[in-house]
């Protein structure tokens, strides 16, 4: 049932922007990159309004004070998993805004983010880029946690498949592909013209 | 802004993780109508105007620049502007077509947005999607000219940063061409458009005299008859070498404000061929000498500057004390101005058309949060409406209901043919 899950998900990630404090320019950058022009909803990766149905949460801005509390209930209120990409400079670091008193210093001030998108602002295509690297990491997770669970001897605990699977080897690189022959792991599919 | 306290109230937001910025109203209603509205900004306040005080005029520019991603250059120019008038300086004619070239590009871009937002929160996203492709073809532009998409950061104090090639020039020329096509598709189609005419015509008026009374500025203040534009009151960069119309309609409703828009595009277009055909040869900065040199002797004075933003009027005061920061910079925005004209206009209209009355100023929360910092968070509620989910009501409750009457404003003394069409001396 898993499998099926990260299958799913991998393929059609559906995304929650939220401005915490920004300068409204990652803000216009994320919506671009669904707009005609970048058009991620090809890949399936459409935007949600509701915390609930979503996978990854696009965080942008320094996150204001005010701003704070809602950005972390919004977050509790994402099913697992979840990810967070922190989309520009301004969520990654506190950027401009990091000496005003009114703004902690990034996302991760408040929530755990998985994936930082620099940028002022950042670009559609670095935030989709963002997205595709975020989704690869984590299906390796994926795959890493069912590989231990069949081949206990093989993978070490908490170790990700391209460090337990050394690539040179070969022998151990097959039983990986043959064990795992239809997992969902890589990019979204790429459109048809 | 609060008023009659009766009937039911209705939270909305601050929370909605949609395509805009968080914001909180209170609506007061009798059935679907609206009778009173209360609002609560500044959840995006940052406390900028503190921060610009601990760094030097020149790293003020691009701490400014990020107070709005959409009118970046309107915050910089206003600044620099101040700035250049504390100092005495004389920026040379080229850097003054090139800064009203980008004030332009920039301004079809944030109309082009505001115009994809308004027919996607009444529904149309159609118009949605065709606007903000169309916008590229100036995101191309200024990212050919600056480097940037969005914070172009062009100005610098005395003049610009990066000169405009001869070939730049035929690429903007040739962008224009392709512009102007698709804005006489939206100049024809828009305002005659059903879904358009439907949910826009005679909602949220502003008439002539509520406009003036609460000091509204830009395209709200024009589309009901108030022609107000400091690019011709009081033509600063290179407006007063241009030629264009200041565009005014007398209605005062959101189908105004869109014709008004969509006009000032067209407006925006013709300045900036004029401003490619014609720019001068000659120097980008008023003195050879670096910045830093002129900024360590700022006189002891202060300065109010004001610049045509594409939401109307922007004020920067700049005060400075001797030293190489500023001793007090206040920002009076647009948005501001335009907000008391919203809280009126939601008065006696359906609750499903808050999203798009809302949207009809072209709101820019992040510019307006400047004042009022509220951390406890406990109003809204479980039962709050979020905006979109407002929005997908509206959208709703006008499928349901087909062709509904306007709510009468009778009786307020308010409706649409109030405002006659303003002269400019």
């Amino acid at each position: 049932m898993g499998r099926i899950i990260d299958w799913a998900r991998n393929r059609s990630p559906w995304i929650l922007h939220l401005n915490c404090g920004s300068c409204n320019g990652c803000d216009i950058e994320t919506l671009d990159a669904l707009m005609p022009r970048y058009d991620i909803e090809r890949f399936g990766i459409l935007k949600k309004d509701t915390p609930r149905h979503a996978d990854i949460l696009v965080a942008t801005g320094p996150v204001t004070k005010q701003m704070a509390p809602r950005l972390k209930r919004v977050y509790e209120q994402m099913p697992e998993p979840k990810l967070v990409i922190a989309a520009g400079s301004c969520a990654s670091t506190g950027g401009v805004f990091h000496d005003c008193y009114n703004c902690h210093e990034g996302v991760d001030d408040v929530i755990p983010v998985d994936m930082y998108v620099p940028g002022c602002p950042t670009s559609p295509e670095a935030l989709i880029d963002g997205i595709v690297k975020l989704l690869e990491e984590a299906g390796q997770d994926a795959q890493a946690e069912r590989l231990a669970e069949a081949k206990p001897e093989i993978v070490e605990e908490g170790a990700r498949i391209d460090e337990a699977v050394p690539a040179a080897d070969e022998s151990t690189a097959e039983i990986d592909t043959d064990d795992n022959p239809e997992e969902g792991t890589d990019e979204p599919e790429p459109v048809e013209a | 802004m609060s008023e009659q306290k009766a009937g039911t109230e209705i939270p909305v937001g601050p929370q909605h993780p949609s395509l805009k910025e968080p914001a909180n109203f209170t609506l007061n209603v009798d059935g679907e109508v609206i009778t009173g509205a209360e609002m609560k900004l500044s959840y995006n306040h940052r406390g900028i105007e503190q921060a610009v005080l601990g760094n030097s005029y020149i790293e003020n520019i691009y701490l400014l620049e990020r107070i709005c991603g959409i009118c970046s250059h309107a915050h910089t120019s206003a600044f620099t502007q101040g700035v250049e008038e504390l100092l005495d300086l004389d920026v040379p004619p080229r850097a003054r077509y090139i800064r009203t070239l980008i004030g332009e590009l920039e301004r079809i871009h944030s109309h082009m947005l505001w115009l994809g937002v308004a027919g996607h929160e009444i529904g149309f996203d159609t118009l949605w999607q065709y606007a903000w492709r169309d916008r590229e073809i100036v995101m191309d532009l200024l990212e050919e000219i600056t480097g940037n998409r969005v914070h172009y950061s062009i100005n610098t104090i005395g003049g610009v940063r990066e000169d405009l090639t001869d070939d730049q020039r035929e690429t903007i020329l040739a962008g224009m061409d392709d512009l102007q096509e698709r804005i006489d598709f939206y100049q024809e189609t828009v305002p005659n458009e059903q879904t358009v005419r439907m949910r826009c015509e005679n909602v949220g008026v502003v008439p002539k005299d509520l406009a003036r009374e609460y000091c509204a500025v830009g395209a709200v203040g024009r589309a009901s008859g108030v022609p107000t534009d400091v690019r011709k009151d009081a033509p600063y960069a290179a407006y007063d070498d241009v030629d264009f119309d200041v565009i005014t309609d007398d209605r005062g409703d959101l189908l105004a404000r869109t014709v008004v828009r969509i006009g000032e595009i067209a407006q925006a277009i013709r300045i900036i061929r004029q401003v490619a055909e014609r720019i001068p040869e000659g120097d980008l900065k008023a003195s050879a000498k670096p910045p830093q040199a002129l900024l360590a002797q700022v006189p002891e004075d202060d300065a109010v500057s004001r610049y045509e933003a594409p939401r109307g009027e922007l004020i920067h005061y700049i005060r400075s004390d001797g030293t190489d920061t500023p001793a007090r910079v206040h920002i009076r925005v647009p948005t501001l101005a335009n907000w008391p004209t919203v809280v009126e206009s939601l008065k006696g209209s359906y609750i499903a058309d808050t999203p798009i009355v809302v949207a009809g100023i072209d709101p820019c929360i992040s510019c307006t949060s400047r004042i009022g910092v509220e951390t406890d968070g406990s109003h809204g509620g479980e039962n709050a409406f979020d905006l979109d989910e407002l929005r997908e009501y509206g959208i709703d409750w006008y499928d349901e209901r087909g062709n509904v009457e306007r709510p009468s404003t009778a009786g307020e003394g308010r409706t649409a043919t109030d405002g006659t069409e303003g002269e400019r001396p």
